[in-house]
């Protein structure tokens, strides 16, 4: 059964058009690659999944386990089981990150009506899955991402994912200020994540994370469409002859 | 530099020796009687052939001056000027009508030659290297409106100007040829009661640079004001207006000198800009007024009133100063950020050496919606003086969006001198959003010793750090003044940065 | 506050104030001199209004417009009802002084069991004690200010603390001042001295009794931390919601000493703290935070003059303002440095955010710089929550609402997180999260 259908989705930011009829359709727990140049839209389609103000849905619509995804608002989707993994995880100082990790995952499972986790509960857990992700306790104590390098911060991002178990990780290039090691602690962490129930979209420029990462299905994107979708060997293609074959598909 | 006693010593030895544009030119002038009344006023009005209307303005801004009293919050120190023992009127006596700059007094042609203006029209100012690649010579032109004393003597290249639609003349000829743009604009962005020496300037300026370019015009030069003070007691009052209509550009200089003397003379101008939808005006100065002796004798009292109107939406007014001169400075120019997205930018090197007192800084007032002002200031005190920068940045209520970015750096030199920095930030709307930062520092003894081992001497270390200190400010000026304002911040501080 | 229109200064209902008030106010011969002439001095400008520089944002002639009564002596009513007020203040093993009505309340202070090394004396009995020749000094102050001047006009009592040298308390001494009495004005003055090499935390709350409102409040205190000595002071404004309160508090700080000063305002209708700190011993380190919390139309002014008379001493400054509604919020910071202050290190920031489009915040940090080997800044910022910020606590699942309230926690919690004792600042905490709490 389809988790997420994009269909037709055309989006604005401030008077341009950005996404111009996209239709996606996501299963259960496949994880799909989204690949293409530099403003093709793979950002403005993941800020609009987890909707984030400021783009305008001038057409079209995003189901979500069946529901409309774009009625809702962010903290309701993110209850549901939508999680955004920031490109640049934002730093809130003054807010530790432990007290951050229990306001929100508290927060979602109220929402959804679920008892809320006990202290020693949710430390233990923490506990358990910085552990897997090489996250120092230390880390834990200080404000959300400030301070954090590259890696940290997206590690951070996993053990979110890990923390709150979402039905559905939007990855937005993820790779992006890494270096293959701090890649390939992320990449592990996400991996390990993979389940028949969960569902991931991975957007990246370069082929590179999806050697760490194999997808399901790769579609590219190109000027505000999905122009082509295929196997995960259409990664490999792209990586040979680049993205300019597209252009003019679009 | 604490350290280095030499260079202590040799900042109290600072003196007029190092002010280039010192000297007097002696010419027969014809001056109004001592003193300030209504009859003066009449005089001045009188010598200018002046309609009625502009007299009946000078008057009522005189009988308001009357019940006006002097500002006292700015951080500045001088004893009380006697408004009675000044000239406020004084031109070159002429021999006869002129009908060419050839006709002009040599003398004065003399004078400007000395300070490197160019009255005659050639097309690039002294010393000034060619831009590598610059276009066609007619890019390098600069037109220039001298003001000697209360007159305009010369303004150069109007006939090509004027082909561009671009009025360029003393106020005192625009006022008599342009009736309906003075009246219209005049006094509409300083009235007349602003401020005390506002409203004197009102009733007795004299003369002073009126630019007025047409909707669509880029100014095909750069246009450039040189105020000269030569006369004994003799206030200077000039009046500067700049009207940029709707998509017009324009890029004005204004330079000053005086010759040095022991008594402290009065200039206390004002400056008004207005922009229309989509213009933009560039208002850069590179003030050097005789700034006083080793003992603080003598100098300019410098009360200026600068205000740009950023009428209309998406508008633009830029202030780029250079502040070296002067023993008193008291100057704010200011934006007020009227029309949508409209933008204010203030970028200001003020220098304080010897006895001289700075108060300088800015006021961004934003009142459209989505407007944005950048504040970027740098004082170098040295010697001992004081220098203070005194700022506004206010978002009234309906000024959503606005937006605020300050700063403002000190750097001190020696331990007799005074850097302050008095801020206002005011925001009235949750929207605005303002970022101020300030820093006082010593010139560091690391990097210091870093340039010194690597060769440099002292002073060249000191003059390398001054320079990267104000190298942002230095950046918006045009480029011919970037030059001359580069050379005249090693001048001003010499003997304390070498 | 009152509507009536008065005329434009203060002068003559000040006046008949002060002379009505003379039967109440200690201290005869000298003392009443000195009072005559801080009187005059006051007067000279009346209350402080937009035109007076220091007073620019804060323009009491405009905000409370007349000088009220002087408030009676408590009786045992409203010693009553202050003892039920101070029951939710009160900290437990805590020195409690308390004030009713500017009035030493012996009754339900701890002043007969004072920790050794401590002592406490009322401002009262020792402005009456005829034998004390320089008893009139404890009315005068190096710093000149109009609301300063009238209160040594009217201070009516106050205390005068001694911590001895090398004393370390391990609890706090709490100074409560209680209003228990409506329409009236209150004036005290107190003392404290931290002998060399002491250690203390002193807290300060200013609460209303229940039925007290529109009183005036003009509290002063006048402290010295002796060298090597450390003061921890706290203060927490939670006046009734239609008060004036204007504090002042002047401090020297000797050398090798610690003074870190917290102001939380979230009552009264029109506040400010006034504080003068002159850094008078080297090698010392202060430590200022503020924060206002306010809503309605709550104005709330935080006044700092920080002056480096020495070398080698480092500050901090760090404020926060957290707005809702029409509230107005002052911030005004002055660092100094005199000529001799070599080596000084000076740094301050103040922060509003803005949370409704009427609230206004001013800022004003100044830094007035005479010695050239100095390390000085200060930052300023005002705006809104960061939209980002919030985006990412939502998609993180937490409602807008929740979101907003924990990144104002953190805002405030830069201001906060410097007092060192725990349970201090718990409390602080705890009191910032009431006040957000009545906003959700």
């Amino acid at each position: 059964m389809a988790l997420l259908e994009i269909k037709n989705l055309q989006v604005r930011v401030e008077e341009r058009e950005i996404l111009h009829g996209l239709t996606l359709t996501i299963d259960a727990g496949k994880v799909h690659a989204i690949m293409g140049p530099n403003g093709s839209g793979k950002s403005t389609l993941s800020h609009v999944i987890a909707g984030k103000p400021g783009y305008e849905v001038t057409g079209g619509e995003i189901l979500f386990k069946g529901e409309d995804l774009l009625a809702m608002a962010p903290d309701e989707r993110a209850a549901k089981g939508v999680f955004l993994a920031f490109q640049y995880p934002v730093e809130i100082p003054g807010v530790a990150t432990m007290t951050f990790l229990r306001t929100a995952l508290n927060a979602q499972r109220k929402a959804r009506g679920e008892e809320e986790y006990s202290t020693p509960d949710f430390l233990k857990k923490v506990r358990e899955i910085s552990k897997q992700l090489n996250i120092p306790q230390d880390m834990l104590k200080r404000g959300v991402n400030v301070g954090f390098s590259g890696g940290e911060k997206k590690r951070n991002e996993v053990l979110q994912m890990a923390l709150f178990q979402p039905s559905l990780c939007i990855l937005d290039e993820m790779d992006s200020g890494l270096d293959i090691d701090a890649l390939r602690i992320a990449a592990d962490g996400v991996n390990a994540l993979r389940s028949p129930e969960r569902s991931m979209i991975v957007i990246t420029h370069y082929q590179r994370l999806l050697n760490y990462i194999v997808p399901d299905v790769v579609h590219v994107m190109s000027k505000g469409r999905v122009v082509k979708s295929g196997g995960k060997e259409l990664a490999l293609e792209l990586e040979a002859s680049g993205y300019a074959q597209f252009e003019d598909a679009a | 530099m604490p350290a280095v006693q030499e260079t202590v010593d040799r900042v109290r030895r600072i003196d007029v020796d190092q002010y280039r544009y010192g000297f007097e030119t002696v010419i027969e002038s014809e001056k109004a009687p001592k003193g300030l009344s209504e009859d003066t006023i009449r005089y001045i009005s009188g010598k200018k052939n002046e309609p009625a209307w502009m007299l009946e303005w000078r008057l009522e801004a005189y009988r308001r001056w009357l019940t006006m009293t002097e500002p006292t919050w700015a951080r500045v120190d001088y004893p009380k000027i006697d408004f009675q023992d000044l000239y406020y009127y004084s031109a070159p006596k002429p021999k006869k009508q002129l009908s060419s700059i050839d006709e002009i007094d040599p003398e004065i042609l003399k004078t400007y030659e000395k300070l490197g203006i160019p009255l005659r029209e050639v097309a690039i100012l002294e010393g000034v290297e060619p831009k590598p690649g610059a276009g066609s010579p007619e890019t390098r032109k600069i037109a220039v409106d001298a003001v000697f004393d209360s007159v305009s003597v010369a303004t150069t290249f109007k006939e090509e100007l004027k082909k561009a639609g671009v009025i360029f003349m003393p106020i005192s000829e625009a006022i008599r040829e342009h009736p309906e743009l003075v009246q219209k604009y005049l006094g509409s962005v300083v009235p007349t009661s602003d401020n005390f020496y506002a409203t004197l300037n009102s009733a007795v300026f004299s003369d002073g640079s009126f630019v007025y370019v047409p909707p669509g015009v880029r100014c095909p030069m750069e246009l450039s004001t040189y105020f000269r003070i030569n006369e004994r007691n003799t206030g200077q009052f000039e009046r500067t207006l700049i009207i940029a209509d709707k998509g017009a550009y324009v890029s004005y200089l204004e330079g000053c000198t005086a010759p040095q003397r022991d008594e402290n003379q009065l200039h206390a101008a004002v400056v008004e800009l207005v922009a229309h939808d989509d213009a933009e005006i560039k208002y850069s100065t590179v003030q050097n007024w005789y700034p006083g002796n080793s003992e603080g004798v003598g100098g300019i009292y410098n009360f200026v009133t600068k205000r740009g109107d950023c009428r209309g939406n998406n508008s633009k007014i830029s202030w780029t100063q250079v502040e070296t001169g002067s023993a008193i400075t008291w100057k704010y120019p200011s934006c007020i950020l009227r029309g949508d997205n409209s933008r204010g930018e203030f970028y200001s090197i003020a220098i304080s050496n010897g006895y001289q007192q700075v108060d300088s800084g800015t006021k961004m007032i934003h009142l459209g919606k989505n407007t944005s002002s950048r504040i970027i200031s740098k004082g170098i005190a040295a010697g001992r003086s004081q220098n203070t920068y005194r700022g506004l940045v206010t978002a009234h209520r309906k000024a959503t969006g606005a937006r605020n970015f300050t700063a403002c750096d000190s750097l001190l030199i020696g331990d007799r001198c005074g850097a302050h920095t008095v801020p206002y930030i005011e925001a009235k709307n949750s929207s605005a959003t303002f970022e101020h930062e300030a820093t006082t520092s010593k010139i560091s003894e690391d990097v210091l010793f870093y340039c010194i081992q690597r060769g440099l001497s002292q002073e060249e270390a000191v003059g390398l750090v001054v320079n990267g200190f104000v190298k942002d400010v230095l950046q918006q000026l045009p480029m011919e003044f970037a030059v001359e304002a580069q050379k005249l911040i090693s001048i001003s501080l010499e003997g304390s940065v070498g | 506050m009152n509507v009536a229109l008065v005329k434009n200064d203060s002068g003559p209902a000040a006046s008949s104030v002060f002379a009505a008030a003379q039967g109440r106010l200690p201290g005869a011969g000298k003392v009443a001199d000195i009072r005559r002439e801080a009187f005059a001095a006051f007067e000279r400008t009346g209350l402080p209004h937009r035109r007076i520089e220091e007073w620019k944002y804060t323009d009491l002639r405009a905000l409370v417009r007349e000088v009220l009564p002087l408030a009676g002596t408590p009786d045992a009513a409203a010693l009553a009802r202050a003892k039920v007020a101070i029951a939710s203040v009160a900290i437990d093993g805590a020195t409690k002084i308390v004030l009713v009505d500017g009035v030493v309340a012996l009754e339900l202070s701890d002043l007969a069991a004072l920790p050794s090394g401590v002592s406490v004396r009322t401002l009262r009995a020792l402005l009456d004690e005829q034998s004390n020749e320089s008893r009139g000094d404890l009315l005068l102050t190096k710093a000149s200010d109009p609301m300063l001047s009238l209160n040594a006009a009217l201070a009516t009592d106050g205390v005068v603390v001694t911590v001895a040298d090398g004393v370390q308390l391990s609890s706090p001494l709490q100074l409560i001042h209680v209003a228990t009495a409506s329409k009236v004005a209150r004036y005290s003055r107190s003392h404290v001295l931290i002998g060399q090499g002491a250690r203390a935390a002193l807290v300060e709350n200013s609460i209303a009794a229940e039925g007290a409102a529109a009183y005036q409040a003009n509290d002063a205190a006048v402290i010295w931390v002796g060298d090597e000595a450390a003061l921890s002071h706290v203060r927490l404004m939670r006046d009734a919601t239609d008060v004036v309160n204007v504090s002042s508090e002047l401090f020297t700080v000797g050398a090798k000493s610690k003074l870190s000063l917290f102001n939380m305002t979230s009552g009264g209708a029109v506040s400010r703290l006034q504080a003068f700190i002159t850094l008078a011993g080297e090698a010392s380190e202060l430590i200022v935070n503020g924060v206002n919390l306010l809503r309605d139309k709550q104005h709330g002014d935080m006044t700092l003059v920080v002056d480096h008379a020495v070398p080698g001493c480092t500050s901090r400054e760090n404020f926060r303002a957290v707005l809702d509604d029409r509230a107005h919020s002052v911030f005004q910071g002055r660092i100094i440095v005199r000529q001799d202050a070599q080596q000084t290190d000076g740094k301050m920031m103040t922060r509003a955010l803005l949370l409704s489009d009427e609230a206004e915040a001013d800022s004003k940090p100044e830094l007035e710089i005479f010695a050239d080997d100095v390390s000085c800044g200060h930052g300023a910022t005002a705006g809104a929550l960061d939209d980002s910020l919030l985006f990412y606590l939502q998609a993180r699942g937490l409602p807008e609402k929740q979101a907003q309230a924990l990144l104002i926690q953190a805002f405030v919690g830069e201001a906060i997180e410097a007092i060192e004792d725990d349970d201090l600042r718990e409390r602080v905490i705890a009191a910032a999260q009431d006040w957000l709490e009545a906003r959700a």
